[in-house]
């Protein structure tokens, strides 16, 4: 398992969360296969509340305006632009909203091209309903949820080039967050990531959370073209 | 290849196309230039008289002294050009003969206009015929569709001239302007629905080309689907009540359609990262738990490595054997120094100190394999915690 990490119980959080019991996330499901949708809605059952649902681009960004969810859920590939003209368009207005990308596509392009539009994690769609659950609470929290393969594209990204970083501060990966990302990709959750590093799980997301910002913020063009020179699944 | 100089072709390789018996394309080749300057010259040539007669002493003779550096050619293709053809070069040749001792004298206008006629008709009458076409296209990559259009028109043209002037000379002996009008008028007709004609075959041709290509990708994809896709659908609904096979089946259907979509280089399999997807395909395909691969970097796989992906193998295969874990985690990763490798699951674990002896497994597939390959492995695990086997091998700088 591991695939997503589940929410820790030692993670100490100023403002009230998710994680902490109370309220369920408030969900909007967007993708094009209805039958998905509803397998999604199914699976999740009371860990969330889904308040929407949508199956192109424009449907999506109307509902999640009148919805304000915490969260939507979204499909990489989708009519009228894909995932990453949903969030272009949401987080224009509503930067609050948090997005989980959700795809069976697994290339390399697609799921780096819809981290640097704004999505907060990425997992595929073999992901158990109990996984989904706790991935979907971790990001409506504000956290960031890599996946093994995101940790391992991550990883490739910004490793795999010669030409020196436009911005050190951006281009480059620390140590720990390198050690951080390649348990990650080992299958390790947060918390044994942290036992591993002898840190605290609250550090790893940090970390994690930091790589996240690097990934979407850095302008270093390799990025980019790291991700359309390769159609690895 | 002794090919006979009169009945075969000679240039089985027309990478420019030949218009007659092969010569002027022959020294075209030989000399590096455009075979249209050869073809021309020799028509200057012949106007002056002596163009004919070398025309046809070389149509004789340098086939047979051509023939061996011809079979330096990597390949002969098509022999068999049609007699027609052969027929209709030699009588132009004779025509063109005829002409000038009838004639006589490079001056003679009648002469020019046959010439210009005779030319612009071979060029059109070439042009159309679609063996000759097809052969060129199978021969030659390079599109030439603008310039068969533009050899079609030149013919038209030359036709045109020849057709008219033909007339014109005509005339001066007997009625002249409305004989002029009337060619005039037939002529320009025949070329205006000739070279539409002839832009349409080659439209035709290449819609043809295209539509044939399309079929193909199509059919591919029809037996594609049907050998794999419909097939292992059927297979599910066969075995619906075992939950494992299904989610077998459905996951080696998976795996095969992405490698398909997204259409692996073909030596794919001598580097690291595919080698160790395709370890744990099998792997997931015979024990039946899924392996999630994930992999960074790549390189090629020599000796040492090769060891590490049985190695590995064996760590996945062990992991689904007796974890009872519901996914195995995979974890590649190619350095500068070292390639290193993690197969981990959460399943049950087991005590490292009381393994037993016969679980040759782990202590010879495993630990002495990477060790008598020069690398390292580690097996982490305790009792309800999971297993981390990690493979460690140093990698063999390029030279």
């Amino acid at each position: 398992m591991g695939r997503v990490h589940s929410v820790d119980d030692d993670k100490t959080s100023p403002s009230p969360s998710f994680s902490e019991g109370g309220a369920v996330p408030r969900v909007v499901i967007v993708d094009d296969h209805r039958l998905f949708r509803s397998g999604v809605r199914g699976e999740l059952g009371d860990a969330v509340e889904v308040v929407g649902e949508a199956g192109d681009v424009d449907g999506a960004v109307h509902v999640i305006a009148e919805k304000q969810p915490d969260l939507v859920l979204l499909d990489v590939h989708l009519p009228g632009g894909g995932g990453v003209e949903v969030l272009r368009r949401v987080l224009a207005r509503q930067p609050q909203v948090r997005f989980l990308a959700l795809s069976v596509s697994d290339a390399a392009e697609d799921v780096i091209g819809i981290v640097r539009g704004g999505a907060r994690g990425y997992v595929t769609k073999t992901i158990s309903g109990r996984e989904l659950a706790d991935a979907i609470v971790r990001v409506a929290d504000g956290d960031a949820v890599f996946s093994p393969r995101l940790a391992g594209f991550v990883l490739d990204a910004f490793s795999a080039t010669d030409a020196p970083p436009v911005d050190p501060e951006l281009d480059r990966l620390t140590q720990r967050e390198r050690e951080v990302l390649r348990h990650i990709a080992r299958g390790y959750a947060y918390k044994e990531v942290g036992k591993e590093l002898f840190i605290s799980v609250k550090t790893v997301e940090t970390h994690v959370s930091s790589v996240l910002r690097k990934l979407q913020l850095s302008n270093r063009h390799e990025l980019s073209r790291w991700a359309t020179a390769r159609r690895l699944v | 290849m002794a090919q006979a100089p009169t009945h075969t072709p000679r240039y089985t390789r027309a990478v420019d196309g030949r218009l007659l018996a092969g010569v002027a394309s022959g020294m075209a080749r030989h000399l590096r230039v455009d075979p249209v300057v050869v073809r021309l010259a020799f028509m200057a040539l012949s106007i002056g008289g002596v163009g004919v007669p070398i025309y046809l002493a070389l149509y004789f003779f340098v086939p047979e002294e051509e023939a061996p550096a011809e079979e330096e050619g990597p390949d002969h293709q098509r022999k068999g050009r049609e007699v027609s053809q052969l027929i209709a070069y030699t009588a132009l040749a004779l025509g063109l003969g005829l002409l000038f001792l009838l004639f006589g004298g490079v001056f003679d206008p009648l002469l020019w206009f046959m010439v210009f006629g005779t030319l612009g008709a071979v060029i059109l009458w070439q042009q159309a015929n679609p063996a000759q076409r097809d052969e060129w296209m199978s021969t030659n990559v390079v599109p030439v569709g603008r310039k068969a259009l533009m050899r079609a028109g030149a013919g038209v043209l030359l036709i045109v001239v020849g057709v008219i002037g033909f007339l014109v000379f005509q005339e001066q002996l007997q009625n002249a302007r409305a004989g002029l009008t009337f060619a005039f008028t037939i002529i320009a007709g025949i070329a205006l629905v000739a070279a539409p004609w002839i832009i349409g075959l080659v439209r035709e041709r290449d819609e043809e080309r295209r539509e044939r290509i399309r079929n193909a990708e199509r059919a591919e994809l029809a037996a594609h689907i049907h050998d794999s896709v419909l097939h292992t659908l059927t297979l599910i609904q066969r075995r619906a009540d075992d939950p494992r096979e299904v989610q077998r089946l459905a996951r080696v259907q998976e795996r095969a359609l992405r490698s398909w979509l997204y259409q692996r280089p073909a030596d794919a399999e001598t580097t690291v990262r595919p080698g160790l997807e395709r370890v744990a395909a099998e792997v997931e395909e015979e024990h039946g738990v899924p392996i999630e691969v994930v992999c960074v970097g790549d390189c090629d796989i020599d000796d040492g490595l090769s060891a590490v992906l049985r190695a590995a193998r064996e760590a996945m295969v062990n992991a689904s054997k007796y974890a009872g874990a519901d996914t195995i985690s995979v974890f590649g990763e190619v350095e500068e120094e070292e390639v290193l490798v993690f197969v981990r699951d959460c399943g049950v674990g087991f005590d490292l100190e009381q393994m037993p002896e016969d679980r040759m497994g782990v202590r010879g597939s495993i630990l002495g394999r990477m060790e008598r390959h020069g690398g390292s492995a580690r097996v982490r695990t305790e009792p309800g915690e999971g297993t981390e086997v990690q493979l460690r091998m140093p990698r063999i700088p390029n030279l």
